[in-house]
Formats: C-alpha cells, structure tokens, sequence
C-alpha cells in the first residue's frame, strides 16, 4: 500500500467483516439446528443460540445414515482419485516430454482433446461405459472373429469371460473421475520447465529414464504433487452426480449421498437437526484440508488453472 | 509462474505454419510437430508406451469411446425396450430445438449462468479490492473467506436449502415476517434465487483467491506512480489494478460458466430437483432427467452434444484467457 486513509482502511474491514459473516453465516445456523431437538427445530423464530444436543445429534445420524461404512467408502473413493490420478499422470507427462517416439504428438493429442469435455456432458455415455465395461472388448473381439475362433476352437466363451460390470464398485467410481487428462497437462508444463542440465547430468552420470525420473524428477514436483492432491482430495470427496449414479447399493454410497438421503422431504418429519449434525462430519475431511494445507492449496489452485 | 510461461516457450512459439486461424491457435498452445520435447531427452519408445499405456487406456474406455457413444446415439432414436436403433440424422436436434421446454431450459440455463457469473465476480472483486487495501487480519479474511471452497456443491445446497426452507428456515421466517410470501417448493422465481445464491456463495471465494493473486501481481512501482499523479486509492484499483487484472477477470467469467453450467448439479438435485414447474431445470439437469428418468436416450444424447460443442468453446476461450495473460507479463 502506497499511502494510508483511514475512511478507505475502515471501509475495507465493514466489507471484509460482512463478506466474512456471510461466508460463516450457514454453518452457524447449521451448528444451531444440528444442536436442538425436532421440536425446538421448528419453533418460530428461529433460536439464535445453539442448544445442548449436538453430540446426541451427531451420533444419532452417524447410526442412522450408516455412516460408519459411508465414511470408508468415501474415503477409498477419494484416495483411489487422488494416487490413481497422480500416478497416471505423472508417468504420462514424463512421456510425453522426455521420450521421442513414434506417434508422439498423437499421443499428446489424445491426451489434450479429452481437456475439453467435462465428464458432466456425457452423463448416459459414461454409464453405460461403467456398467458394461467389458463392452468395447467384446465387440473388438467380435469384429476380428476372435470370439467365434475361440469358442469354436476351445469352446470358451470370450463374451461370458467379458462381462464386466462396475456399477457398485470402487473401479466403477474412480475410473471416469480420472479420466481427463488435466494434471497430466499440468505436470508436462511443469516439467518442461525443468533445466536441462539435469537430465544431462542423470545421464552422464549413467542413470537411466526411470532412475532420472524417479531420483531428480520427482523430488522437484514435490510442491506441484502437494498442491494437486489437495485440489484432488476436495474433488473427490466432494464428487456428487457419480456416486448418485454408479451405487444403487446403500453399502457402496458415498458419505455424500449418505448426506443426501438424510434431508427432510415434505410430509416427512422434518428432522433437520439430524441432517444439519451430519453435513457437519461429512464436509469435515476437505475443510480441515483446506484449513491446515491453505498455503500450498492456494499456490495449486492459481497455478494449477493458468 | 513457471506453469504459465512454459505453455509460451521459445522454441514452441517460434515455428509458426500458416494454416486455419484455429490451427494456429492451437499450435501456438500446444507446439508443433516436435515441440514440448525436451532438448535433453531419451529414445526407448518401448518403455513411453508403457508410461503413457495407464492414460491411455483410461481415456479410451472413459472418455473416447463415451464421447463416441454421445455422438453417435444423438443421431438415433433407440426403441426403450432395447436393440433396435434408427438412423434419424438430425431429428433429435430439430424436436429439441422446437420443443418449447428445451427452450425455457436453455434460457433458464443463460439467466442462471450470467445472473451467477457477474455476481460472483462483483463480490470477490470488492472483497478481494478489501483485502488489498487492509493491513491487519489479511490473513485471517483469507482463510475464512476461502472456507466455501472445501464445501460441496450438494452440501451448499443442504445447508441454503435448510437456511431457506418455508417452514424452519431462519432466513425463510425472517423473509415472512418482512411480509413477503417466500416458498421455493411452490414458487419458481424464489427457487432460482435459492440455488443462485447457493451457488454464489459456494464460489465467491474461487473468483476471490485469484483476484487476490491479480491485485497483489500489479507491481508497486505503477502504483506508486499513479499515486505520485495524484489518483487516490478507489481510482488507481479502477484505472490501473482492474484494466491490469483484466486477463485473470476473462479467466474468472470463463471459469464462472463452466461452474453455472456443468458444476451445479449437486445444488440444484439436493434444492430443486429442477423444480417447480421446471424453474431450476438446467441444460445438464435435464440431460440426466431426460436419460435416466425419462429413458430418452437420443433426445439425452443430442442435449449431451450441445453441451459438448459448449464446454468445447470454453476451453478454447480458458486457453485464449491463459495466451492473454502471458502477453500482459511484461
């Protein structure tokens, strides 16, 4: 800041107070609710200060959305997302900038045509990807004769050996949600960044590409893998429209649709308080993410969408 | 930055082919034939395709062979009960384009995303222009402004739908006391207020963070010159900050309409169900209504197609967002 003005310093903290309110004000009264009984939920007006059943609240809808076995799903789902993710793309993003190959610009052509469509827009495609996995195999299969060779050969059956369904599965969760290449576009403009020299050195001294990669490479993505796990974690636990789509089992929700299932619908007994106490240790996990990790997060988010 | 440099390095930008002016945006994004390759790189294609197999894969049965699917079911009609399929060509999109309820979908979806979008960014640029100008608790603004980004759409939308409901909602009484009839299960107009506000609120802190980032960019020696001219504080944020900003701000309004448009399901299935009467029903709400509910594969299929050739246009424009801003590093 240049020169200091009192009226403007005043103004600009009413401003941030009010922003900081509202960005509060939810939760409060989502703490309020999730701390009172049903009746008292309902009382007209509303109670300002919080009541004294929020443990009670708490437990009861951790027993009731069953969310004991939600939780690990959640948490297998979004670890599966984050190293699933990470893996995939750093090793691509190591191809692609450090080997010289045939088809290498198809390669990265692939890889970039698939930034462009948000897996929202193929909403029905997906899941018919998903529920029948096995699909393009069989018809590949089909197509080169292979499957009327074999079974006419052995007698078994290619199409029976193909049926893969992964509707209630962790596979069947995870796998569309990799499926863009973002962070392998991320890591390829990363890496193009690193001096040469490095590599030049790996080399002379004898290393070969996976001893460079994962010795000298690796250790320099560090801030980079932080920054995008934390984007990575938020995604997955957040993740809504696929769960609700790939798990027609209670067992193989996600605590997010466990959440879903709890909110009041008319003619019901409206138990907010039992919904409010849950959505409070459903979006526990990426808020404390966000609260101890803000530093890197924010240097990944502005980074990462540049 | 180094991510934001690298997508214009030298030896990328430097061969230029004539060709379509599409072509050449893009290779000026991505490089030419051999560009992106390392100088000091290694020869053992065996062992890049076992490195890039993983992707791949992935891709082809997630991503290419859906997208194939969109495409080609959107020019068929698919009897419901299974098997058999028509080549209808372009039927699907004409019943679309005359049905009057795609329509009111797709205007209802431009309201939505542009009401959303400049409000947002309204927001975060006063709150952020705040933050640049205050000295004491900077840091603690930040992180709670931030907090929203953590929180899921769907669970923005419990916790407005609850702050809102007609009968236990807090907001919702006070609203009632003020004598005004509020009811977003009954009223449209008061359910695409909710889920708007449930969806600004849940971004407001994405357009924050980079402004934030934009205003602290713009160097102090312009600002101290402005500043030795004359402009006072509100002058030198409106004639050197914003017009400085500007390429972050194009990004901001690109990001803000993917969000409105593809991110905000979760909001509108937990509030609305694209309810009542349809009022929240948006473009990608309706592609799930439509093929999950309905079984209306090809109508679905064709709506995935529009949305295709939308998000298609916007990343172009994030790309463009992301040349501009390079430009501006002086």
């Amino acid at each position: 800041m240049v020169e200091r003005h009192t009226g403007l310093s005043i103004f600009c903290h009413v401003v941030l107070l009010i922003g900081a309110a509202v960005v509060c004000m939810p939760l409060y009264f989502a703490f309020v609710a999730g701390s009172l009984t049903v009746g008292e939920v309902q009382q007209v007006p509303f109670p300002l200060v919080p009541g004294g059943h929020f443990v009670e609240n708490t437990v009861l809808a951790w027993n009731e959305g069953q969310f004991s076995r939600l939780y690990v799903n959640s948490l297998i789902v979004t670890v599966g997302i984050v190293v699933g993710k990470l893996a995939v793309s750093l090793i691509a993003g190591f191809a692609v900038t450090y080997f010289r190959f045939p088809f290498r610009m198809t390669a990265f052509w692939l890889i970039f045509v698939s930034l462009m469509l948000p897996v929202e827009v193929r909403i029905i495609p997906t899941y018919e990807a998903v529920a029948d996995a096995g699909g393009p195999l069989r018809s590949l299969f089909d197509a080169i004769g292979l499957t009327g060779f074999v079974a006419d050969t052995t007698g078994y059956q290619l199409d029976a050996a193909l049926q893969w369904n992964m509707i209630n599965s962790y596979g069947g969760l995870i796998l569309p949600l990799i499926a863009s290449a973002s962070a392998t576009f991320l890591f390829r403009q990363f890496f193009l960044t690193v001096p040469d020299e490095l590599c030049e050195a790996a080399k002379l001294d004898g290393a070969g590409p996976l001893k460079f990669f994962w010795d000298v490479l690796l250790p320099l993505s560090r801030a980079n893998i932080a920054a995008l796990s934390i984007i990575l974690f938020l995604y997955g636990w957040n993740q809504y429209l696929w769960p609700l789509l790939f798990t027609t089992e209670k067992a193989m929700s996600t605590a997010m649709i466990g959440l879903k299932d709890l909110i009041p619908v008319a003619d019901a007994q409206p138990a907010w308080n039992i919904a409010m106490a849950a959505s409070f240790f459903v979006m526990a996990p990426p808020a404390l993410v966000i609260l101890l990790m803000q530093r890197w997060f924010t240097k990944g988010l502005v980074d990462s969408s540049k | 930055m180094p991510a934001n440099n690298a997508i214009m390095t030298k030896n990328e930008g430097a061969v230029k082919r004539p060709g379509l002016p599409l072509r050449r945006s893009l290779s000026s994004l991505v490089g030419t034939s051999e560009a992106g390759l390392k100088a000091s790189h290694f020869r053992r294609p065996w062992l890049a395709a076992g490195l890039l197999a993983p992707q791949l894969l992935i891709l082809l049965f997630f991503f290419f062979i859906p997208t194939w699917k969109a495409l080609s079911l959107a020019f068929v009609q698919v009897d419901p009960f299974g098997g058999t399929m028509i080549f209808v060509g372009l039927e699907n999109f004409t019943t679309l384009f005359s049905s009057p309820e795609y329509r009111d979908s797709a205007i209802l979806t431009l309201w939505f995303t542009v009401v959303q979008c400049i409000a947002t960014l309204v927001i975060a640029g006063l709150l952020a222009f705040a933050t640049d100008n205050v000295m004491r608790g900077r840091a603690i603004y930040k992180g709670v402004i931030l907090l929203p980004y953590a929180i899921a759409p769907a669970i923005s939308g419990v916790l407005w739908a609850f702050l809102f409901n007609p009968t236990v909602g807090p907001l919702a009484q006070m609203l009632h006391e003020l004598g005004l009839a509020w009811d977003p299960n009954r009223r449209p107009f008061d359910a695409l207020l909710l889920v708007s506000v449930a969806a600004i609120w849940k971004h407001v802190c994405y357009d924050y963070i980079f402004l934030v980032a934009a205003f602290l960019a713009v160097p102090a020696s312009v600002m101290e010159a402005a500043a030795i001219d004359g402009a006072r504080p509100v002058r030198r944020f409106l004639t050197v900050t914003l017009p400085m900003a500007a390429p972050t701000i194009f990004f901001l309004i690109v990001m803000n309409f993917v969000y409105g448009l593809f991110e905000t399901f979760g909001i509108i299935d937990t509030v609305t169900r694209g309810g009542p009467a349809g009022s929240t029903n948006t473009l990608v709400y309706k592609v799930y209504q439509d093929g999950f509910r309905q079984l209306d594969l090809g109508s679905s299929a064709a709506q995935s197609v529009i949305l295709m050739a939308i998000a298609v246009l916007f990343t172009f424009l994030q790309f463009r967002a992301v040349e501009r801003k390079v430009n501006y590093q002086v």
